[in-house]
């Protein structure tokens, strides 16, 4: 293959790449925006969220179409109640103190873990896609699948953006964002706001894992990457600023897939982290990110 | 000295003491556990002085353990150096990593602080399995022969006698324990306590807190890096394991479940958290379960650690 064809199809493929990291590091940057903490489980509620629609579409067998579907559903949604539960659980009963907050997730990030190793197994195992389409271009076959990603991940972006701006649920969230107290003068349910923006955030983490599922394979231990790449994507984006984050999805996205197909993932993956130390140097607030008043 | 101080030091050297004599009693296995414990607990009391003291939350240490493991066993690996040599280099070149990753992680504060140290570990863990060639990634290197001796002091000092192994690791550990117990007890330890409690008001006291958090930096990093100097050299072997954030959290699961900001804290921590996990490990694989449900339990109800509640209830003289 010729280098425009292999540079378009490394492109792609950092797209898809773009789309899901896209999905989970806005998880994690509305939660930090509006709770003010890190949520280290984070890459788990997407393992988790893998893991549902692995089961799901096996208890379904033959229909992969319905299987997906189902599975697009009821997977954030059992992601999205078990951190809700998290959340009124523990991390309401330790005030959301931030360094707190990153121990007891840490904790959960084990407990899921380890729930799913003793559920699920050890070993790696494929999901069906929901259908087989091939887009022929000039140079070479794609799978349909992937770019329907794309599409996917990028209406499931309007469908956030839309709730944060246009709907009453959003303009609580972005009330509690700016002045909790205020907030809670003005009869907000200061609570129920936070344990509900963390399970979205879980829930957006589980519905990117669901879209890459039928194309990488369902492992127990699939979280660390996501995580670790959405923090570089928050941190790059600037902490709490859900257009740097999105952004910053799009460049280290298409930057990972990119380099990971001319060379190798684990150099992707150092060149991402490189990156964050020198926007540190240049900027340490992060490229959209408020400069604190000292 | 004054009434506590005597108490405390009567406790630290009593702990010390403690721990040289229980090799005559205690079986071959027990002796093994304990060597390994006694330099994990180095390693965490390297992490205490950053977040017990400075209150800096990193959750990348192991990147300094890693430094320090590799920077002692890869000389000796290919280059032949003798043990002795190889540990004094490790300690420097583990001092300037620190010194480096600090002045770039300290521009951060708070949760970003976290991250950056995270992602600099994860950074080190990828660059160790990318090397492969050099350090033989997971597998690792098994130190050669002419490693498991050297000469000290006009005698041949056997590293493959479990008694001189650990003797080694209680000198080094005492060695640390006395060094953090003077630093703590002095100016120093009282300026990191300060940007602990309250960094702005440091700030404006005329104090320079990017410097006191440097220098908390890079001595945690360097009992890290001499913590993980001493593992590799003692059991003859250097892996990538040692760098993933798994050795991270250990750090901070021993300072906080003994009692962050305690000297004797860490070691505590180490003891317990070891042979818990050394129990579970025995009935199921997911031992790892264990660590996360202590976790949560310890910052949902003991934030203090062990040693930090009783310190709170009924010892305050403990430092």
């Amino acid at each position: 293959m010729d280098l425009g064809p292999f540079l378009f199809l490394a492109s792609l493929e950092g797209l898809v790449q773009a789309a899901v990291l896209s999905l989970s590091a806005l998880g994690l940057c509305l939660v930090f925006g509006v709770l003010r903490v890190v949520n280290v489980a984070h890459g788990e509620f997407y393992m988790a969220g893998a893991v549902i629609a692995w089961a799901i579409s096996h208890a379904l067998p033959g229909q992969p179409l319905l299987g997906f579907l189902a599975a697009l559903f009821l997977a954030p949604l059992l992601v999205g109640l078990a951190a809700f539960i998290a959340d009124r659980a523990i991390l309401r009963k330790i005030n959301h103190n931030p360094e707190a907050t990153i121990v007891a997730t840490i904790g959960m990030l084990y407990v899921i873990q380890q729930s799913a190793l003793i559920g699920f197994g050890p070993d790696a195992r494929p999901m069906e896609p929901p259908f087989y389409f091939h887009v022929n271009f000039p140079w070479f076959g794609y799978s349909g699948y992937k770019l329907s990603v794309i599409l996917m991940a990028a209406a499931l972006l309007l469908f956030v953006w839309y709730v944060i701006s246009r709907t009453r649920l959003g303009l609580f969230m972005r009330a509690t964002q700016l002045d909790r107290e205020m907030a809670q003068v003005s009869g907000i349910p200061v609570g129920w706001v936070y344990g509900l923006v963390f399970a979205a955030g879980a829930m957006l983490a589980a519905l990117g894992a669901v879209l890459i599922a039928p194309i990488r394979q369902v492992h127990y231990l699939m979280g660390l990457d996501p995580l670790l790449m959405s923090f570089i994507v928050v941190i790059i984006g600037g902490l709490g600023s859900i257009r740097g984050a999105l952004l910053a999805a799009l460049v280290i996205g298409m930057c990972d897939g990119i380099v990971s197909m001319f060379f190798s993932p684990t150099l992707a993956k150092m060149i991402s982290t490189l990156l964050v130390a020198l926007v540190l140097i240049l900027r340490p607030e992060g490229l959209f990110g408020q400069r604190k008043p000292l | 000295m004054t009434g506590s101080g005597k108490r405390s030091l009567t406790l630290h050297i009593g702990v010390l003491v403690l721990l040289f004599l229980l090799p005559f009693i205690l079986p071959d296995y027990h002796q093994l556990v304990i060597t390994r414990i006694m330099i994990l607990a180095i390693f965490a009391l390297g992490y205490n002085i950053l977040f017990g003291y400075a209150g800096l939350l990193s959750l990348g240490h192991a990147m300094f353990f890693a430094c320090g493991l590799y920077a002692a066993g890869l000389p000796v690996y290919h280059l032949g150096w003798e043990v002795p040599l190889a540990f004094l280099f490790a300690i420097v070149i583990s001092a300037l990593a620190a010194a480096l990753i600090g002045a770039i992680a300290l521009r951060t504060q708070g949760v970003a602080f976290m991250i950056v140290t995270l992602m600099f570990a994860q950074a080190v863990y990828l660059g160790t399995l990318y090397f492969s060639d050099v350090t033989g990634a997971d597998e690792g290197l098994v130190l050669p022969e002419h490693a498991r001796s050297f000469d000290a002091l006009g005698m041949r000092v056997d590293l493959t006698s479990p008694e001189v192994r650990y003797y080694i690791a209680l000198a080094l550990l005492s060695a640390a324990v006395l060094m953090v117990c003077r630093w703590v007890n002095g100016g120093l330890g009282r300026e990191w306590v300060a940007v602990r409690e309250n960094e702005s008001r440091t700030r404006m006291l005329g104090y320079n807190t990017f410097l006191i958090k440097l220098k908390a930096m890079v001595i945690s990093g360097t009992f890290s890096g001499g913590a993980g100097a001493a593992y590799g050299l003692l059991f003859a072997y250097v892996g990538s394991t040692f760098a993933s954030i798994q050795y991270s959290i250990d750090a901070l699961l021993f300072t906080l479940l003994g009692g962050a900001g305690t000297v004797l804290g860490p070691i505590l921590g180490s003891f317990i958290m070891f042979y818990l996990v050394d129990f579970f490990s025995g009935h199921t694989t997911a031992y790892l379960l264990a660590t996360g449900v202590v976790l949560i339990l310890l910052i949902m109800y003991f934030p203090l650690g062990v040693l930090g509640t009783l310190r709170k209830k009924w010892l305050p003289w403990l430092p």
